[in-house]
């Protein structure tokens, strides 16, 4: 008992040892030390990721989403199927293997009506040659990626409203929200959506919603290389795409499910779903 | 025009719904199934069914018990899994899954506990120590077991059991339209698919019946009561006529119209599924019941009891893994074609990973772990009081 009394009494003589003043200085060095190494933790980090220059959405602060409608136009006639775009995307949004926001099909008709289709990874490494002894009457590549509908069957049914559109008509995923059951990438007749196997969350392509709200291009449309991919607001009164979609005749994939794609092709061929 | 020969979109090399999305379908059928069962008898009045009516409301709980561990083991996040049930997105027709969930469930909940109430209460009585305590907080406080309670606990029973089919068909109609809702994918779109599920689910909750029922009766060595069993039959019969038919009619409308789409379910019928689908759903779990249930059924009066009991469980269990099939068909069946319907993927789950088939039978062993263990609490076979109305 006495040896545990002294003890108390060591503690408090302690204690009134340390001064306001000691104890004001002290704490002011502590604070200045912990600023420092929280402050430097994310510099650290940020330095070798090329993308620490375009912050991610919102970060564009002026932004205002009801002053935007984008749309985006494939020109199949243009696609050479040299896979940039697939690459492209991967590395901007960071895709899993052996799954795709956008990937590029091939199209070999024989003059029979012989229609021979393939996509190999996704045609990220491009294509080879055409099957031998396939006598190929017309050849064409179409490239193919979320439809950003506005009657999207993948919103319909996301049973926790994780799938939502926004008002500049892009179909995005609640990260924090999505439970993983897979029923949109079920729903979608596009097969455009996946389950990420890292984060065990559906996925699928944004129109690179951080770069389009910081006025730039999808990566996909800047890496194409022949004008395939094009991208536009059509609230915007001098936009390419804006004059495209009202003037030329365009279709869209799967039109008889309704799901009105905000996605529109030129010169879409009738083997294409 | 000659189609492409297989050609998937590059997402679709992968199958999002395993085995744990038909162990689903499976378990709430046996849920709607066995529910209705009890219904026939508390609601229509069907005798016969009476020495059976307490036993297939405990498995209906039981199954229900279990419905959603598979769709827990199944979610890429199911800590997020409540936000169905907090944050319900109405436009989908799983966002329904927490109401018509917990909605079931208490009612099942509540119609065994009336049901059972006077023999809690007794048991309360009788026994000492822990078995009393665990029978006095069953009971819930209430001790009253005079004539007009018991008559307004029989009205409350009927009343939920009428409430209740719906509810049974709901649970599992609903469970169809997710899958018939669908109209990205032309092997699951139509509307005969809740139709399908429901009467595949009493096929199989009548087919399982026969089975527990037959083991119980083996076990404890107590006879089978053969009008049950012969009413149990001819019901499983019909219903089975009617699942089938809706079955087949939905693939004959398929094939005639010579749709599109026939391209490429006719070949996943005849090659991809033609083990799971002819072979098992049909032949041997749909004609070879058939014929056995047709014969007894119509030779019911000549049948020697020994006979009538084998015929009835082999019927019933090549029924049970009819109903597998069928689940099995649609769920794996809908998603091993590519949605570009020209080429088809493979889907073979391992024996040990997080979905694959040993999670598929400990789920399916534990409600049968939980009937044995409701079964001693709440024995089903031994009514104290047989009701004659």
């Amino acid at each position: 008992m006495k040896k545990k009394k002294e003890k108390k009494e060591e503690v408090t003589q302690k204690c009134e040892q340390m001064g306001r003043r000691d104890f004001l200085k002290k704490g002011c060095e502590l604070a200045a030390a912990a600023t420092l190494f929280v402050g430097f933790l994310p510099m650290r980090k940020a330095i070798p990721d090329s993308k620490a220059t375009l912050p991610r959405s919102p970060g564009n602060k002026d932004y205002n989403w009801e002053d935007h409608l984008y749309a985006y136009i494939i020109d199949t006639q243009k696609c050479i199927g040299c896979g940039l775009c697939v690459q492209a995307c991967r590395k901007e949004n960071n895709v899993p293997e052996d799954f795709f926001r956008t990937w590029v099909e091939r199209y070999q008709v024989s003059e029979r009506g012989e229609v021979e289709i393939d996509s190999p990874k996704g045609g990220e490494e491009s294509f080879g040659p055409a099957l031998p002894g396939f006598n190929v009457s017309k050849g064409y590549f179409v490239p193919k990626m979320c439809n950003h509908c506005s009657n999207s069957p993948c919103i319909q049914v996301c049973p926790v409203g994780a799938s939502y559109q926004t008002k500049d008509g892009v179909v995005l995923v609640d990260q924090k929200r999505c439970i993983g059951c897979g029923y949109c990438i079920q729903a979608c007749p596009y097969a455009s959506r996946f389950l990420n196997p890292e984060t065990k969350i559906a996925e699928k392509c944004t129109w690179c919603y951080h770069r389009i709200t910081q006025g730039l291009k999808p990566a996909c449309v800047q890496a194409c290389p022949v004008g395939a991919r094009l991208f536009g607001d059509v609230k915007k009164e001098d936009d390419p795409v804006r004059k495209i979609l009202a003037t030329e005749r365009l279709a869209v994939l799967q039109p008889e499910k309704l799901t009105k794609p905000s996605c529109y092709y030129l010169g879409l061929d009738k083997a294409v779903r | 025009m000659t189609e492409a020969a297989q050609f998937l979109f590059p997402n679709d090399l992968h199958i999002h719904w395993s085995l744990m999305i038909v162990m689903y379908p499976y378990i709430t059928g046996f849920v709607a199934g066995a529910f209705v069962v009890s219904s026939l008898y508390h609601v229509f009045h069907i005798k016969q069914l009476a020495p059976l009516a307490r036993f297939a409301l405990l498995t209906s709980f039981a199954f229900l018990c279990v419905a959603t561990l598979p769709l827990l083991n199944h979610l890429g996040h199911p800590e997020r899994a409540m936000n169905i049930m907090i944050t319900p997105h109405f436009s989908s027709a799983m966002a329904g899954f927490g109401i018509i969930f917990n909605f079931y469930f208490i009612l099942v909940l509540l119609e065994l506990w009336l049901i059972y109430r006077r023999d809690i209460i007794e048991m309360a009585k009788e026994s000492r120590g822990f078995k009393r305590l665990l029978y006095k907080v069953l009971a819930l406080g209430v001790y009253d077991v005079s004539p007009q309670a018991l008559e307004k606990d029989h009205k409350i029973v009927t009343f939920l059991a009428a409430v209740g089919i719906p509810a049974a068909c709901f649970l599992h109609g609903y469970v169809g339209f997710l899958f018939g809702a669908l109209k990205a994918n032309p092997w699951w779109s139509t509307p005969l698919m809740p139709v399908i599920f429901l009467f595949s689910a009493m096929v199989s909750g009548i087919a399982l019946l026969i089975v527990l029922y037959q083991v119980a009766m083996k076990i404890s060595g107590r006879p089978i009561d053969q009008p049950c069993i012969s009413k149990m039959a001819q019901l499983l019969w019909l219903f089975m006529i009617i699942t089938v038919s809706l079955e087949l009619l939905e693939i004959i409308t398929l094939a005639y119209e010579q749709s599109e789409v026939w391209e490429i379910i006719h070949p996943l019928l005849t090659h991809q599924l033609s083990f799971s689908f002819i072979s098992i759903q049909m032949i041997l779990g749909s004609l070879i019941p058939f014929i056995l249930l047709m014969g007894m059924v119509l030779l019911n009066r000549y049948l020697h009891e020994k006979v009538r009991n084998t015929i009835a469980f082999v019927a019933s269990t090549l029924l049970i893994i009819q109903v597998f099939a069928m689940r099995w068909n649609v769920v794996i069946g809908g998603q091993i074609f590519s949605k570009s319907l020209r080429g088809f993927r493979d889907y073979h789950p391992l024996f040990l990973e997080k979905e694959g088939v040993l999670a598929a039978i400990l789920i399916f062993i534990l409600p049968f772990t939980i009937l044995f263990v409701l079964n001693c609490i709440l024995p089903a076979f031994q009514p104290r009081h047989v009701r004659h109305d």
